[in-house]
């Protein structure tokens, strides 16, 4: 990156001043994500291989997930919905 | 050990599968995402998040497809614009194009995210007193009282220690400016 600003104490003050810290939570999501990731991987493995998790996820998908151990809140749901439509 | 390695050698930490590498790319580049989001594109909080989360899910899912590891700030910096564009049109009943979205200065705006950017990674060249008393007054807006409990520091001492700890942060540009005695 090339700098193109000046570099007396008030610029830097400024250029500080303009990366706030996004919300933590925020951040540990994207961070987990990964980890997110896998659980969204063995969730559908598993509805597709158990006709019965399948059903139980349609009927109501966060007290499925919670049944077998899964925190719905740290998943991503939206993504979980569209994948299970699609397997 | 993460924070000191090179926008493409952390990508290709990451690809790796190192999870280290990820939770240290996201916290890099956490508050480029948020600003260009929010002061750029003036986002209220929810659809900020919205757009935060896509942009690093779309990242990790294509680390793969990137064609230069080194340009990952670019690459993000503009799929935070494009999701940020799409959330605005999603929700305005009028079919609106880029540019009745964008604001107005905003290529001045990046410009001016990206020197940030710089500064906050010269800042790591100061010691970790300085870079929690420079963060926690100029980006966190936190008062002399708050620093000081938290750092266990007298409160009175940190407007000196501020202007001392910005001397040093100038001083780096100035270091990495100043050309080389002839030899």
């Amino acid at each position: 990156m090339t700098e193109t600003f000046r570099h007396d104490e008030v610029t830097l003050a400024e250029l500080l001043r303009a990366l706030p810290p996004a919300p933590e939570g925020w951040v540990r999501a994207a961070q987990e994500l990964p980890r997110s990731r896998r659980e969204l991987d063995d969730i559908v493995a598993r509805a597709v291989a158990d006709e019965a998790f399948r059903l139980a996820l349609i009927e109501d998908l966060e007290r499925a997930l919670r049944d077998v151990g899964y925190e719905p809140d740290s998943l991503p749901i939206e993504e979980l919905k569209r994948r299970l439509g699609d397997s | 050990m993460e924070a000191s390695l090179s926008d493409a050698a952390l990508v290709a930490r990451c690809r790796t599968g190192d999870e280290g590498a990820w939770a240290e790319l996201v916290n890099r580049f956490s508050r480029y995402v948020y600003a260009i989001a929010t002061k750029g594109f003036g986002l209220r909080a929810d659809d900020a998040e919205d757009v935060f989360q896509e942009v690093f899910a779309r990242t990790y899912q294509h680390l793969d497809r990137l064609r230069d590891d080194e340009a990952i700030r670019p690459w993000i910096a503009q799929l935070t614009r494009r999701l940020s564009i799409d959330k605005i049109r999603a929700g305005s009943r009028e079919q609106l194009s880029d540019d009745d979205v964008e604001p107005e200065g905003l290529d001045d705006t990046f410009d001016r995210l990206d020197d940030a950017l710089v500064v906050r990674e010269a800042l790591g060249e100061l010691s970790e007193t300085c870079q929690e008393i420079l963060d926690r007054f100029f980006a966190r807006d936190e008062s002399y009282q708050t620093i000081g409990e938290a750092l266990e520091i007298p409160s009175g001492t940190i407007a000196s220690r501020i202007s001392r700890c910005l001397a040093k942060l100038r001083e780096i540009f100035e270091g990495r400016n100043r050309a080389p005695e002839p030899s």
